[in-house]
Formats: structure tokens, C-alpha cells, sequence
């Protein structure tokens, strides 16, 4: 994927929105880069499967107020909520066949 | 009401005085006007005020009733909000543009008739431009005139509509103009002036195939502009329906369709900002849909997430705005890892996803909630379905894309600073507005048109529980699809969207003018003013010796075809003479009477010949 990211400068870049002025970088003195969310990544994908398994198990415990049968159904929330978006991801990638075009697409 | 000046005015003309004021004043003036002017629209009990005649007809300033005054209340705070954030900017235009933009914004919403509407709706469009232009760059120059034309298309049809409208009923009374079948195309009831003020309405809303304006144009705005482009022209557009159109059930579908397939192209976005443009007519979607529900319950709902959105929608546009004036940067390949050197805007960032992504005690949750009611007590089982499946959309890319990419995922190596001060404090109070909203909802139920039913209000335990059901599973196949590398990968590219007809289809019309067409009229022009003149000279110089040429060019014509020498020899021998004795004649000076004679005949027999054949 780190190939169609830009290149990581190694020093400070123009910054076009506020003419004159550069965004720092990263320089090599600054040492350990992880920060709290770079050292937890693993963790925090495990905390989501943990707090979904227990979201799907506490449709025991409460009575559903619904408006459609198919609200009945255990676990359909979230059931619907990963198909759904399992679903939107691959159908988004498929349109990238028919839509995507060059960065410089309407310039030429 | 005595005493109180409306606050379109107010704003409007406080705009003027921007240019004159400089450093700490400026500063000040600015944020005490939205305070000023909502002071005065407390001042203005409900009914009717500020009346006027012109364009023969008696226009009606001021409408202060529940559903204008929630709007106007959240246009204030988005104002303000605005120009806190965009306190830093030194550029006079965009403050200015700003200010008369949410002062027509305002006076839109409490127009008291179609008339003063239409104004304010054009104001908008114009001066919305200026935030755009203010960019100074040629690709936004670009966009702010592409945007701006597709605004003045629905001004225009807006402007039709009204004036077909009026001359059908003889009212410019701003009232409900849905037929009584509940369907917009029933036009023996509403006549075709309602059908082209309700398409000029959805333009401006972003409805399907009419939408790209807005992901043409808010990007490119400057990184404090879009927040003030978020709020008002698309809200503004919601409230107007809203107001001529409850209950009108092709709403319910459009809305539908709004809320569905941005998202797809949401998902491949590159730029930041295109991306919540995307999730932003997600969003308004829903509005639409309960517009189109029209119960008491879905109008209510529709102007809470008209509130909410305003709030969470400009939360997000300041965040990438304040990235964006860091780093110059608005594409999601770009950025990346800024949470270490912006932990606040990365928080508010954070806050904002929630908030779009209704996730309970944040202020989403508050206001979708009421619509997707509402959609389900009208026994619309489709619509609904897709609506839970919009809402699990745009967790997916408004919620966790855009903080991911930009804040988290890989290091851009980029350390900008944080965001400067007035920056953090305007990003501060939206934030805390999407969460105070979120957990106490009564502040915003007692200020809508309709009252919350018991049975509507959101935090129940099904629900809270199911919403965080719906949105961990969508985060955990977020996460599935991203450690399986099925995640489309973020790149350098444009998509194709409903602009590509104008965008490639206005220059490919141009260069189609430019070039056969332009020769197609070229060669016309050229043989009207100067083939056939050239010719009458040649005629009037001698038109007997002309005839007589004629004559012998077709004689030797004929006798070429019969190849006789001597024929050819005589004809071309005539010819000569005929020649010379054409180029010997002074105008004027040989017209023997015999030939004018005969010129008469000439004449005289067409005329006879065209009398007779007709």
C-alpha cells in the first residue's frame, strides 16, 4: 500500500496555504516514533472483536422494542451493520473499475 | 416587533463595516455580530413582522415561527462558531463573503414569502462564490464558476417557478404547496411552477445526479471556508422543503438515494475534504427522507439532525481545515500520523466521526434516531433497511476513514504544529456542543416544530445496545478488511461523477464551435459576403455581356461533349471576343435599351411563374 503514499520528506516542505511558512518533519533526532495508539493497534482490533462478541451476547438480555420482524432476528443489528459494510467496500472497489481516472484527468 | 431589526439585516449590513476595522476590533466585531444579531431575533415574538411593497406585491420580512427559528438559532451558532475559526484570516473578502453568505442564509429561512426568499437564496449563491475565489488558485477559480453556474441553474428555475406559481394561485405565500395526493407530479393541483421550484430546491439539497456541484465546489474552498459552506446553502435547501414540500412522497425516495450511493464513492475518495462532501449529501439524505415522511415526528426529526449536523458537519470541516492550513495538504495519500504533533484537533476529530456516526451520547445519535422512527412507523420497510445500512456507511468512511487516514495509519513524516489557538477554541465548542447535545437531548427537543413523543425518545436500552451493535460490527469489518488487504488502498486518482457531462462534455462542446462548426459558419459567411457579391459585382458590371459568357461557356461546354473541333473552335473563338468586349463595358455606360428590355421580360415571367405556381 506504501506505494501510492508520497514519498516521506526529510526536510521541512513549502506549505501552499500559508505562504512562506514550511510544516516541519520528522529528523532522525527525534528518536522512537510509537505513540501510544502506534504500540496499542493490535490491542485496540482485539478490544472491537471482544466488544462485539459481548454486543451480540446482550440481545439476551433486553426486550426489543420493534417495528419489523426482522429487528427479531439475534444479533441482526450487527449482523447487518458488518454485512452491510463488507458489502459497501467491495461494491466501492468494483466502481473504481468504472469511475477512477488520473489525477490530472480533467486538466488535460 | 418595536425595537428589534431583523437579524438578516443586521448581519448583512454589520458586513459592510468589516473592511474598515483592523487587528483585536475586527476580531471583535466579528464574533459580537452573530451575538448581536441573535439578541435581536430573541427580541422578535412569533408571528409576522416587517412588511414592505415592491414588485407589486406586499413582502413580508420577517417569519418567526418554531420551524424557521430552529434554523435560524443553528445558523447563528454555525456563524459564529465560523468566524471564530476563521479569526487568524487577514484576507477582508472571506469575511465579509461569510458574513453576507449567513445573513442571506438567515434571511432565507425567515423569509416571510417566496419573493424575499428568492433574494436571499441568490444572495447566497453569489456570495458563497467569494469563499471559494478567495482561494486564489486556478483549480479553485475552476470550481468556485462551475459551482456557482449549477447555483444560478437553480436560482433561475427557483425564480420560474415562483413566478408560474404565483400567476396559478395569485399568492406569494410561502405555505405547504404539496398536493393533496401527497405527489409532486400530480400537476392539475400544483401546476408546473411548484414542480420547478421543487427541482430548483434539489439542486441546491444535493439531490442524486444533481449533487456534484458540491463535491466540485466546497473542496475547493478555502480551509476555513467550507466550514461556513457546510452550514447554510444545503440546510438552508433542506428548510425549504421542508417548509413547501412536507410530505411529498418522492422525497422519501430521493432521500433514499442521497443517503445511499455517496457513500460508495465516499470509500475511494482521496481528498479530505470530497470525502465529507460525500458523507455530507449522505446526510442531508435522511433530512430529505423525513421531509418526505412528513409526519409531525419526522418534520421534528428532520430539523434535530438539520441542528446536529450543522454542528458535527462543521466540526469535521474545521478539523481538515485546520490540517489542511498546517500542512497544505487535503489528500488522504498525503497526510497521515498527524495525532502526534495535533493531539486536539485529532481528538476533536474523533468526536465529530462519533457524532456523524450517531454513536450514543453524541449528537447524531439524538437526531437520526427520530427519522429512522419515523420512516419505520410509516411502514416504510425498504427505505428503512437502506437508511440502517446509510448509517452503517457512513460510520464506515466519515467515521473511521477520515481519522484514520489522516491522524492514525501510516507516518507521513509530517510534524506540523497544532492548530492555532482560535482554531482549537471554535473546534473546542462545536465538540462540545455534539456531546452536550447528545447527552441531553431536551435542549434540542423543546426548541423543534413538533413535540418527542415518549415512545420516539432515543436513549432506550434496545436502542442504545442495537446502534452499538450496528456500528462495533461495522468498525470490526473495517478492521477484518483492512488485516486481509481487501481494503480498497487510498490513491492518487479523480473520480468520474455526474460533472464529467460538463466537465469533459462543455470543453469537447467548445472545441466542437471551435472547430467544424466554426468552419461551417466560416465558409457561409464567406460565400454571403463575398462569393455572391462578388459574383452581383460581376453581373452589374455588364449584365448582358455576363449572360452572354454564361451562354458561351455553356455552348462550349456542349460542344466539348460532342468532341467536334469545329464547334469547340467557334464557341471558344466567341468566347474571347465575348470576353473582351465584357471588359470593355463601363458600368452604366452600356445597357443598350434591347437589353434592359429583356431583362424586364426576364423578370416580369418569374414574377408570373412564382404568382401562378402558388
Amino acid at each position: 500500500m506504501s506505494e501510492h503514499h508520497a514519498p516521506i520528506p526529510t526536510e521541512p516542505v513549502p506549505n501552499p496555504e500559508d505562504p512562506g511558512t514550511f510544516v516541519p518533519v520528522r529528523t532522525a533526532a527525534d528518536g522512537d516514533q510509537s505513540t501510544w495508539f502506534t504500540r496499542n493497534v493490535k490491542g485496540i482490533v482485539k478490544a472491537t472483536y471482544v466488544l462485539a462478541a459481548v454486543l451480540v451476547l446482550l440481545d439476551f438480555t433486553y426486550g426489543k422494542h420493534s417495528h419489523f420482524e426482522i429487528e427479531d432476528i439475534f444479533g441482526f443489528y450487527g449482523f447487518y451493520g458488518f454485512v452491510g459494510c463488507v458489502t459497501l467496500v467491495l461494491l466501492a472497489k468494483l466502481l473504481r473499475k468504472f469511475v477512477m481516472r488520473p489525477e490530472d484527468y480533467y486538466d488535460r | 416587533m418595536t425595537g428589534s431589526l431583523p437579524p438578516p439585516l443586521v448581519v448583512i449590513l454589520g458586513a459592510l463595516l468589516v473592511p474598515f476595522l483592523k487587528g483585536r476590533v475586527r476580531s471583535a466585531y466579528l464574533l459580537a455580530l452573530p451575538a448581536v444579531s441573535f439578541a435581536f431575533l430573541l427580541g422578535f415574538e412569533k408571528g409576522v413582522s416587517w412588511h414592505g411593497y415592491a414588485f407589486g406585491h406586499e413582502l413580508t420580512l420577517m417569519r418567526v415561527d418554531q420551524l424557521s427559528l430552529v434554523f435560524s438559532y443553528i445558523f447563528h451558532i454555525a456563524l459564529f462558531v465560523g468566524l471564530l475559526f476563521a479569526l487568524h484570516v487577514r484576507d477582508t473578502t472571506q469575511h465579509v463573503a461569510a458574513l453576507i453568505y449567513g445573513g442571506s442564509a438567515l434571511g432565507a429561512v425567515l423569509a416571510g414569502d417566496l419573493i424575499v426568499f428568492w433574494l436571499c437564496w441568490e444572495a447566497m449563491a453569489v456570495s458563497s462564490t467569494f469563499l471559494v475565489l478567495a482561494r486564489r488558485q486556478p483549480g479553485a477559480n475552476g470550481a468556485a464558476m462551475r459551482s456557482l453556474m449549477v447555483q444560478l441553474v437553480s436560482g433561475l428555475l427557483v425564480l420560474i417557478g415562483i413566478a408560474l406559481h404565483v400567476h396559478h394561485t395569485g399568492s406569494i405565500a410561502f405555505d405547504s404547496m404539496t398536493p393533496e395526493s401527497g405527489s409532486i407530479f400530480d400537476l392539475e393541483w400544483t401546476g408546473a411552477g411548484t414542480l420547478l421550484i421543487f427541482l430548483g430546491l434539489g439542486i441546491k439539497c444535493g439531490w442524486p445526479l444533481l449533487h456534484n456541484w458540491i463535491c466540485d465546489g466546497y473542496p475547493a474552498a478555502t480551509a476555513t471556508g467550507t466550514v461556513f459552506l457546510s452550514a447554510f446553502t444545503t440546510k438552508t435547501a433542506v428548510y425549504a422543503l421542508a417548509r413547501g414540500f412536507p410530505g411529498t412522497e418522492e422525497l422519501i425516495w430521493i432521500g433514499t438515494g442521497m443517503a445511499v450511493f455517496p457513500i460508495f464513492f465516499a470509500v475511494i475518495e482521496n481528498d479530505v475534504r470530497r470525502v465529507l462532501c460525500y458523507s455530507m449529501i449522505n446526510q442531508v439524505g435522511f433530512m430529505v427522507v423525513g421531509v418526505g415522511i412528513g409526519t409531525p415526528l419526522a418534520i421534528s426529526g428532520t430539523a434535530a439532525h438539520a441542528f446536529c449536523h450543522i454542528l458535527y458537519k462543521a466540526l469535521l470541516f474545521m478539523t481538515a481545515g485546520a490540517v489542511i492550513y498546517r500542512t497544505g495538504r487535503t489528500k488522504c495519500t498525503d497526510l497521515g500520523g498527524l495525532h502526534r504533533t495535533m493531539p486536539w484537533t485529532t481528538a476533536f476529530c474523533v468526536v465529530g466521526a462519533a457524532s456523524i456516526s450517531a454513536f450514543p451520547l453524541f449528537s447524531g445519535f439524538i437526531a437520526k434516531s427520530l427519522i429512522m422512527i419515523a420512516a419505520a412507523e410509516a411502514g416504510q420497510h425498504v427505505v428503512w433497511l437502506l437508511l440502517l445500512f446509510a448509517a452503517a456507511g457512513v460510520f464506515h468512511h466519515a467515521g473511521i476513514k477520515i481519522p484514520f487516514f489522516v491522524f492514525f495509519s501510516h507516518d507521513s513524516g509530517l510534524r506540523p504544529k497544532e492548530a492555532p489557538k482560535n482554531m482549537l477554541f471554535a473546534m473546542g465548542l462545536g465538540a462540545a456542543a455534539c456531546i452536550g447535545l447528545g447527552a441531553f437531548p431536551e435542549l434540542l427537543y423543546r426548541h423543534l416544530p413538533y413535540a418527542i413523543p415518549e415512545h420516539a425518545m432515543p436513549y432506550t436500552t434496545s436502542h442504545v445496545i442495537q446502534q452499538f451493535q450496528l456500528l462495533v460490527w461495522s468498525a470490526l469489518a473495517f478492521c477484518t478488511l483492512m488485516l486481509t488487504g481487501l481494503y480498497p488502498p487510498e490513491l492518487r486518482s479523480v473520480n468520474l461523477d455526474s460533472d464529467v457531462w460538463y466537465r469533459r462534455g462543455a470543453p469537447a462542446f467548445v472545441r466542437f464551435v471551435g472547430g467544424p462548426l466554426m468552419a461551417g459558419f466560416g465558409w457561409l459567411s464567406h460565400t454571403v459576403h463575398v462569393t455572391v457579391p462578388r459574383g452581383l459585382r460581376y453581373f452589374a458590371k455588364n449584365p448582358a455581356g455576363a449572360m452572354k459568357l454564361a451562354v458561351d461557356r455553356f455552348l462550349l461546354g456542349w460542344a466539348g461533349m460532342f468532341r467536334s473541333m469545329g464547334a469547340i473552335d467557334r464557341a471558344q473563338h466567341r468566347l474571347v471576343k465575348d470576353q473582351r468586349r465584357y471588359e470593355d463595358a463601363r458600368p452604366g455606360a452600356v445597357w443598350p435599351i434591347g437589353t434592359t428590355v429583356l431583362y424586364s421580360v426576364i423578370a416580369f415571367l418569374v414574377f408570373l411563374l412564382v404568382y401562378l405556381i402558388r
